[in-house]
């Protein structure tokens, strides 16, 4: 492709990169949840600064034309966006699959009737708990799992295909049976069972979240069982725990190589965790084109490929496997974001990031510093 | 494995789209958290597989349209259908809904 018109020597001698599939759409870091694990940064946006409208129909136009095929529609609660219909309906026009993350606590029938009727493709309902003691004290709202089964029912009974997502930790992980019994009695297709990830929100409560060892490989026996089960009923979608891994994760297949993520404000990152990486350069998209950014924004082309990789990654048969493993962990971790991802039993942290996880499972710390905006200033 | 009648009227479940993928060139199967890529003959399978057209109807289109033993196309459009319904993305309804008669 050629669409160099000035001489730019860093971007220009650089292949393009091939076109992203999936786009993260996080529409607003309103929610009505305070989980202590939320994927969004510990510094959250307000309603004052979320893209308009307008610009978030640009957006997934110019998507659509990069190559993107599924717009993941999230949050925060994506349904505190009122507008949220005429973005699934331009969704639709423009070709692209719509899929609704929601936590479902605010939605009432007449509202997913009309989501539903908008041309919502699949409805992704996040569980904190199976029941409704663990999914009121995760999500610190009371009445939450009631108002969640509801949805499902709704979801459901409007012909929609249902993906139960459950977040599992030390408090909840026992839970994985009774997750997947639940995604089987509300007629869901799919489960995704996530173990926590320790970046911002869920990094400042590792000493609450962190299973132990033994909990986290009977949990692993436990899914695969139930896989090899319910095959043709159920897909069981996991997140592997990487603290306690021997090879690292290969977060999100590579950085800037399937997938990118806007936030509400506009800001167009590689992985929703990549704010966590100070010296990254993120570009907006008030100010850019997704193309552009995609291509020649530097936070996407920081650890794009296998270049920017240490020796001990480089030289490795698995470095187009793992890719490195993940960029926030090797930040969060090594204290460097270019570092191997010390989930690697190669990396010399391993041993250290082991010892983290050990100790921070054996914590008294049972209580959640809850997600919630810092400060108390504009609404 | 489920063999679907003749007269059965397969379609895509909803949550499930067929499109071509122009950035790519290529034809994509959109389904939860899923990007398939059908091979050529599956894609002419797949284009027929509308709600309106019986399995024989399919069966007939393709053999005509590209002068093919019925028979191995009869057992390829099955096996394909077959295997789509037990990964949940089709359904069948006995026939066609309307104009049943046509």
């Amino acid at each position: 492709m050629n669409v160099i018109a000035e001489p730019r020597p860093a971007v220009s001698t650089r292949p393009a990169p091939p076109a992203p599939y999936g786009m993260l759409a996080e529409l607003t870091h309103r929610c009505p949840l305070q989980c202590p694990y939320c994927s969004n940064p510990v510094e959250l946006d307000r309603r004052n600064v979320e893209l308009d409208t307008e610009t978030w129909l640009r957006v997934f136009s110019e998507a659509a034309r990069l190559g993107v095929l599924q717009v993941h529609l999230s949050g925060g609660e994506p349904t505190a966006r009122r507008d949220l219909e005429a973005m699934i309906r331009h969704c639709v026009e423009v070709g692209l699959y719509t899929n609704l993350i929601t936590a479902g606590v605010g939605l009432t029938p007449e509202r997913l009737a009309a989501i539903s009727e908008a041309g919502i493709d699949h409805v992704q309902l996040s569980f904190q708990g199976a029941d409704a003691a663990m999914t009121d004290h995760v999500s610190n709202f009371k009445g939450a799992h009631e108002r969640k089964l509801a949805v499902a029912r709704e979801v459901r009974r409007l012909g929609l295909p249902l993906t139960v997502n459950s977040v599992v930790h030390r408090a909840n992980i026992e839970q994985i049976p009774a997750f997947i019994e639940l995604a089987l009695e509300l007629g869901a297709k799919r489960i995704e069972i996530a173990h926590a990830q320790y970046y911002g929100w869920a990094l400042r409560n590792r000493q609450a979240l962190m299973p132990t060892r033994e909990q986290v490989f009977r949990a692993l026996d436990v899914v695969e069982e139930a896989r090899v089960r319910l095959k043709g009923r159920l897909t069981i979608d996991a997140v592997v725990p990487d603290y306690y891994a021997r090879y690292p994760k290969p977060c999100m297949n590579g950085w800037g190589r399937q997938s990118l993520n806007v936030t509400p404000s506009g800001k167009v990152l590689p992985c929703h965790a990549a704010e966590t990486i100070p010296s990254l350069e993120f570009w907006n998209v008030r100010e850019h084109s997704l193309q552009e950014i995609w291509v020649e924004s530097p936070a996407f082309n920081a650890f794009r490929g296998t270049d920017w990789m240490p020796e001990l990654c480089r030289s490795c048969e698995r470095k187009e496997i793992d890719w490195g493993g993940c960029r926030c962990q090797a930040m969060a971790i090594a204290g460097d974001a270019a570092e191997t991802d010390p989930a690697c039993h190669k990396s010399p942290l391993h041993a250290h990031l082991l010892a983290l996880a050990e100790e921070d499972s054996h914590s008294r710390v049972n209580g959640y510093d809850y997600r919630r905006y810092l400060t108390e200033r504009d609404q | 494995m489920t063999v679907i009648p003749a007269t059965a009227v397969p379609r895509l479940v909803r949550g499930v789209r067929l499109r071509h993928d122009e950035a790519r060139g290529q034809w994509v199967l959109l389904a939860p958290e899923r990007v398939l890529n059908p091979d050529p003959v599956a894609v002419e399978i797949l284009k027929k597989v509308d709600g309106t057209r019986s399995v024989e109807v399919i069966i007939d289109e393709l053999v005509s349209a590209f002068t093919v033993d019925r028979e191995r196309v009869a057992s390829d459009v099955d096996a394909f259908l077959a295997g789509l319904k037990e990964k949940g993305l089709i359904e069948t309804m006995p026939s066609p809904i309307g104009d049943a008669a046509s």
